[in-house]
């Protein structure tokens, strides 16, 4: 095949991401179960690589979890999402940047719809004009966190202190990607690969030494279900479809699972730890668990950051076996202490996935 | 009412259902359908039938509840329909006509709003620390507990501003921004949403014998929360 034909079939497959000067929304579910990897995500941009990031305060929940768990009607969503637009707007910025693959879903199924029904948009502005007075301009540029960092991979590993590479063997550390159902399965357009090519964790594990592990389930949900798991009935749900993955995933070894949701990495690690005290089964290495990390923190610790900095102490299965094998730095005494080293007392730690 | 017709004012439902051949290929990649006793490929061919009363016995059915919206469905289906969206309109109608309470499943829907919804619109979150009570996410292990007994040492030392003013993880939203949220539920129609899923589920709550315990039915709302009748499943 010719290359330029060849150019044109994965044009498809590729994602304009704006290089700069983005508005950023946050994350209910990263805020409250991974904030240091927001906090990361900000210190790289803004430190690393001098972009700048803007974020105002008054934004809120885009109510997603609210929406998919259907308490929250469609038009509410979208007039929600309209004055995140409308803060964005005021601020002078055109480019959106996602914390949340569930917000991300929900951000281009509201663009979308507004161009197919143009009178829904009309309707959603005088929505959001009589509740808030505010006007907005739809962003030009809608981009996840992740794919910020999966553009700048190159530009974060020529400033790393540390590979993907165990540093016991020197071979490349085997990792498993988890891309999130809302992230390109919706829209493939609109993820980095499409849904049938998700490149955009593939590519930082491979930008930053790390070998990607394919794996029958790879493409299956972690089992969030919203309903399925904020009730506390239907939660056999959301640990079925986890341990559908780990079952999966286990005869290939991994190190590590690497996530781009928000959610999937608090499922893929806490139901780790319910498996282990229902069945007594554990997945990784010698017992332990499969560290479970988020793109932010995989990138932190590349570039040399401290684990504890950045909230690895407030995932349930222990990260420690892949620090160690990638020759990470790290204070175990410090692990579970407050702010400036203040001792808080320890989790009352049970089973292998948690030592 | 034709219920029908109902459906088809709900634009997720036109995008959601264009035409079905009934080839089941979402059925094969949907993960309820491995779990729950459900199959996505039925629920488009009730809906495309336009029968009123089938229709209506799926609004009151546990079967639309089951969908864990993850949209595998979308991406595969070959002719563009997306029974997820289908499953959305259906629980809007649901809940808007009362027949949630009908199901197990669906009156899951008051313990939701009373958490989720309620988040929402008085502190700017869906998920807040404070709702992560350990004895209702035993899930969240040893470590969610120490999160939970230590919140505010936890998050500053990562560098959140839990509660704190100006920008930041878990910030206070500031007042006049929680005001507009609540001014949009009110135009848009999420505040009446809200009141019809309080209104059918405490007659619902009444009818099964539950009333009100000077905490807004919450002895209804915690057995809606546990209670599994084990029929569910796939056998």
């Amino acid at each position: 095949m010719k290359l330029e034909g060849k150019r044109n079939i994965w044009k498809d497959y590729q994602k304009e991401i704006a290089n700069d000067n983005y508005f950023y929304v946050r994350s209910c579910i990263r805020q409250n179960f991974f904030p240091g990897s927001e906090q990361t995500f900000l210190k790289i941009l803004r430190t690393e690589l001098n972009k700048d990031v803007y974020e105002n305060p008054n934004h809120t929940t885009c109510s997603g979890i609210g929406y998919h768990s259907d308490v929250v009607p469609f038009e509410t969503l979208q007039t929600i999402v309209a004055r995140q637009f409308a803060l964005m707007t005021e601020a002078g910025y055109k480019n959106l940047a996602v914390s949340c693959i569930t917000s991300f879903g929900i951000y281009n199924e509201v663009i979308e719809t507004w161009k197919e029904f143009p009178k829904e948009l009309e309707k959603i502005r005088a929505f959001l004009k009589k509740a808030t007075g505010r006007e907005f301009e739809v962003p030009e540029n809608v981009a996840h966190a992740s794919d910020i960092i999966y553009k700048f991979r190159e530009d974060i590993f020529a400033k790393s202190k540390l590979a993907l590479v165990n540093k016991n063997t020197g071979k490349p550390l085997r990792i498993v990607e988890h891309i999130g159902c809302h992230y390109s399965k919706m829209f493939p357009s609109k993820g980095v690969g499409g849904a049938e090519f998700p490149h955009v964790l593939v590519g930082m594990i491979e930008s930053w030494g790390g070998e990607v592990i394919d794996y029958p389930e790879r493409r299956h949900c972690c089992g969030f279900g919203f309903r399925q798991y904020l009730v506390m009935s239907n939660r056999g749900y959301s640990v079925s479809n986890s341990r559908k993955k780990f079952e999966s995933m286990e005869p290939y070894k991994p190190d590590a699972i690497l996530c781009n949701c928000p959610g999937c990495p608090m499922f893929l690690d806490r139901w780790q730890y319910v498996i282990e005290e229902m069945e007594g089964k554990t997945y990784g290495e010698n017992g332990h668990g499969i560290p479970v990390l988020t793109y932010e923190e995989l990138a932190g610790l590349v570039l040399g950051y401290n684990p504890w900095d950045m909230g690895i102490q407030m995932h349930q299965t222990n990260v420690e076996p892949l620090l160690d094998k990638m020759g990470v730095c790290y204070d175990p005494k410090l692990k579970y202490a407050g702010k400036n080293g203040k001792l808080i007392g320890n989790p009352a730690m049970t089973g292998y996935t948690c030592e | 009412m034709e219920l029908y017709q109902e459906l088809t004012k709900d634009i997720r439902f036109v995008e959601g259902l264009k035409s079905c051949m009934s080839c089941g290929v979402c059925t094969a990649i949907c993960p309820a359908a491995e779990f729950y006793d459900y199959d996505p490929r039925l629920i488009a061919n009730i809906v495309q039938s336009k029968d009123n009363d089938r229709i209506k016995e799926l609004l009151k059915s546990e079967t639309i509840w089951y969908c864990g919206e993850c949209m595998s469905c979308k991406t595969r289906c070959p002719r563009g329909n997306t029974p997820g969206l289908i499953i959305m309109a259906l629980r809007s109608l649901s809940q808007e006509l009362g027949y949630f309470v009908e199901s197990e499943k669906g009156r899951q829907q008051l313990a939701i709003k009373r958490v989720i919804g309620e988040n929402i619109v008085n502190r700017g979150y869906c998920v807040l620390p404070e709702s992560l009570i350990p004895e209702l996410h035993p899930e969240q292990g040893p470590v969610g507990e120490w999160i939970f007994e230590n919140t505010n040492e936890v998050f500053a030392r990562v560098g959140a501003n839990y509660n704190g003013d100006g920008p930041g993880p878990l910030r206070k939203i500031p007042q006049e921004s929680i005001d507009e949220i609540q001014k949009i539920f009110e135009v848009t129609g999420g505040f009446e949403r809200f009141g019809k899923i309080e209104h059918f589920s405490k007659l619902k709550a009444e009818e099964m014998g539950f009333f009100e315990d000077g905490n807004n039915y919450s002895e209804y709302v915690n057995h809606i929360f546990t209670t599994d009748n084990g029929k569910h499943n796939r056998q």
